[in-house]
Order: structure tokens, then sequence, then C-alpha cells
């Protein structure tokens, strides 16, 4: 089981260490700098984490000695846009830039694919690296597929890949969820791309558009390790579940308190246990009550348990963002952390929580490491 | 030649010594420039080449005109400043 769990922040890049007997933090790296994720590879123990300078833009450090040490690796650049290019989005749409505007997932390749990862961005390019970052390349064939282009920003101004899912059987069946942009998926290592299936219900576009695989704005997309045609979906709308690697979806409804949120966990061995933190929808997006609780099946999604074991009760406003929650290779250690600072982590899938800090800056991404 | 002097906030992310440069327009002193320091290319401009959003580069005192293709004309002696805003919480 994982004991150590690296924290990205917007002040940098925090590592929490097992103890005998509690978590703790213990290194701090980038203090004061804008750490917006981290990617531990199981294949090599390297850390890849991102930077947001903002000004200066986007860039990408390597750890190999679990970071202590980092150096800045190269960072997915867009190819030169073609000055006679045609947008071929719908009129009236905004054609993207081709610029970095944010790396907004990152994933390790298979395990006989040494030195590849997978890197999501907006305004929604895929890219691979096969050397562990030391350069990146766009995937043409989903960047020039015309449907990218009817692609549209949810939340952000610009659509983007926040999941990649690479298949431990098979590493070129790959799917990414994008936001908005629906589920897609490769069975040949991104050659081609199968466009979203059929179920995800969008509520809040007009009925006749509702049901359109290529505008659903899934928050997040994880696969189950032991059963990778199980997908789960927390999305914009509620909870969507795949058994057959995202060819359809089934809406889950009956979901209390609420069935909107930003993350989903799926257990690495039992593909019907799955952790969700709700909030209200989707307008307002706080813990119903001011009360922090996370959701658990463990049939499916027939029935849900409602967690509040060593959660804040009331008066309690932390958002978990889409990439704020992990659970380890056991599935019994989960940790999830807020957009005020908090950080929890349950041994016990989940029963019981402790409380690590309740100061950290707002956290983006949890990410534990684990063995491969 | 033209002297290039970068903003001190460049210079804890990567080193950006003051260099006298050769160019007839921004866009030639900087290429010129990164020539010889590829890694501050990316820090200056971005995907598309463009000057990044909230940089702003100074030529003997005069804001940058063309942000997109960097234009503006350099003169010998001319002093080029790079620099960024600082902002947020």
């Amino acid at each position: 089981m994982s004991n150590r769990c690296l924290v990205a922040t917007r002040k940098g890049l925090f590592t929490l260490d097992r103890g005998a007997s509690k978590w703790s933090i213990g290194r701090v790296s980038f203090l004061g700098d804008n750490c917006t994720l981290v990617m531990h590879d199981p294949r090599n123990g390297e850390l890849i984490a991102t930077l947001n300078h903002g000004h200066f833009g986007i860039k990408m450090h390597r750890s190999r000695d679990g970071g202590e040490t980092w150096s800045e690796i190269a960072t997915p650049k867009y190819p030169e846009k073609p000055a006679d290019y045609v947008p071929k989005g719908p009129p009236g749409s905004k054609p993207a830039d081709w610029s970095l505007k944010l790396v907004w997932s990152l994933a390790p390749g298979g395990g006989d694919e040494p030195g590849v990862v997978w890197c999501g961005t907006l305004p929604g390019g895929l890219f691979k690296s096969e050397n562990r970052g030391d350069s990146w390349e766009l995937n043409r064939p989903l960047w020039d597929n015309p449907l990218r282009e009817q692609w549209f920003g949810g939340g952000a101004d610009h659509p983007g890949i926040h999941s990649i899912c690479v298949d431990p059987r098979d590493a070129r069946h790959v799917a990414i969820g994008v936001s908005c942009g629906g589920v897609w998926s490769t069975r040949d290592g991104g050659l081609t791309w199968q466009p979203p299936g059929r179920g995800m219900r969008a509520e809040y576009m007009p009925p006749e558009q509702q049901f359109e695989p290529n505008l659903q704005d899934p928050h997040i997309v994880v696969q189950c390790r032991a059963n990778p045609e199980v997908l789960w979906v927390q999305h914009h709308n509620g909870i969507f579940k795949s058994t057959d690697a995202g060819a359809s979806w089934n809406e889950i409804t009956d979901v209390k308190p609420s069935a909107f949120g930003f993350v989903v966990a799926v257990h690495p061995q039992d593909a019907n246990t799955a952790w969700f933190i709700p909030a209200v929808k989707d307008e307002k997006r706080y813990p119903m009550g001011g009360r922090v609780i996370v959701n658990r099946t463990r049939d499916g999604g027939k029935t849900f348990e409602t967690l509040t074991r060593g959660l804040p009760q009331e008066h309690a406003y932390d958002l978990v963002f889409r990439h704020g929650l992990d659970v380890d290779e056991t599935g019994n250690r989960l940790a999830f952390g807020s957009t005020t600072g908090s950080v929890w982590i349950s041994e016990d899938g989940g029963d019981s929580w402790q409380t690590v800090s309740s100061n950290l800056p707002p956290v983006y991404a949890v990410r534990f490491e684990k063995a491969g | 030649m033209a002297t290039v002097r970068f903003t001190r906030n460049i210079q804890r992310h990567v080193s950006c010594p003051t260099l006298d440069v050769a160019g007839g327009t921004l866009r030639e002193v900087l290429e010129n420039y990164f020539q010889t320091n590829g890694q501050a290319r990316g820090y200056v401009l971005d995907d598309q080449g463009r000057l990044r959003q909230h940089m702003v580069i100074f030529v003997d005192g005069d804001q940058v005109h063309d942000r997109d293709n960097l234009s503006d004309p350099v003169a010998t002696g001319s002093a080029i400043d790079v620099l960024q805003a600082l902002s947020g919480g």
C-alpha cells in the first residue's frame, strides 16, 4: 500500500508521508509557485510536476529522486497554425487558439512501453511523449478530427482533456475525457479515434441536443484496473457508468444528497466500488448543508452510503476539484484535498478519515505514489 | 547590435543575461538571443511565436506595437527591455 501522497496546490507541491501512527507533511517543492498537476510514474518512480507561471507560461519539471531535486523538461507545444487554415467548427464558434493554455491530465503509458507519457491539455490537444517528457508530440488524428472542433469549454474558456485512462491489459487502448466533448477512445495507440458512445445526458443543453455524445461534460473519468471495461464518470449532470469501455453509458440517478460533483475514484480490484464527493448542483457548488461527505457505492451504483467519520460536519465549504481525490493500489487508502486547503486521508476504504492539514493552499490534485 | 535586458523575475526560472544581439526587427533580435538560450524562448513567446499575453517589451522606451509578429524595427544601439506584469494573490 502507498505510504506517500503528493498534493499539488496553488502555492507549491506538498509531499505527505505516512509516519508510525499518522500522515504528515514532509517535503515542499516549488513553494510559492502554482503547481497545477503532478504525476507519479509507477514504472520508474519518476515524478512530473506541472507549473503554471502565468506570465511566463506553463512549464514541466521532472524528478528522479522522489522530489528531492527537479529539472525542467519540455512542455507540450502546439504546432504552427497554417496561415490558410480554415476552421471546421460550427458556425459562430470561436476557433481554438493553437497555444497551450493548461496541462489538465498526465498519465503513464503501459508497462510494455517505458518512457511513454500521455498529456491532455486545454485547448483540446492530446500530446504523447516517448521519452519521459523530454519531448512531446501532438496527436494529429484527434486534433485533425472535425468533431474535435465542436468541443467547447465547460467553465473554462477552452475545451480540455482532463482524463486519460490507459488500459492495463493493452496500452494501445486509451480512453480520454473531454470537457466538453464526452469520452473518446482509441484501440490502436492514437492512430484512429472512436467518438463518444451514447447514453450521457446534458441537462443544460436544449432538448434536442441533450443526448449528443460529443458535447457532454464529464468532469472526470476513471477506469477499474482489474476490469478495464468499466469506466465511471462524474459528469456535470450526474453519475454515469460504462461496462463496455465507453461504447455506451448508463446514468445513475438515485444518489443522495446529490449526484453533482467533480470527482470519482474506483476501487482498483472491484469495479462495483467507487467513491464520490457530492456538492450542491450546479451553479453554486459547495458541500450540501456545509457538511463534507464522501459517497461510496459497493454494488455498482445501486445504492450509496454516506461516509462522514472524521470529516467536518458544520460550516465546511470545501470543494474538491476533479483531480483532488485518489485511491491507492490496494483500494484501502484514499486521499482528497479541497479548495480551502484541507487534506484528508482514509486507511479503511473511506469508513473514517484523518485530517492531514486544514491550512494548505487551494488543492488542485492529490496523487498517491503507487506500486507498478 | 541592440542590447537585450530581461526582467529580474524571469531569472529565478531561467538565466537571461543582458546581451548585445544583432537584428533589424524585434523578431530578429529575439530569435538571435534565443539561439543561444533556447529555454528562455518559451517563457517570453507562446506556441505560435507571439509575445505572451502578460509580457511586454519596450524598444528604447516605446511599448511594442506588433505583439504577434514582432515586426517593430530595432536600430543599432537600441535598448530592448523584456518585462512582465506581477499581479494576483
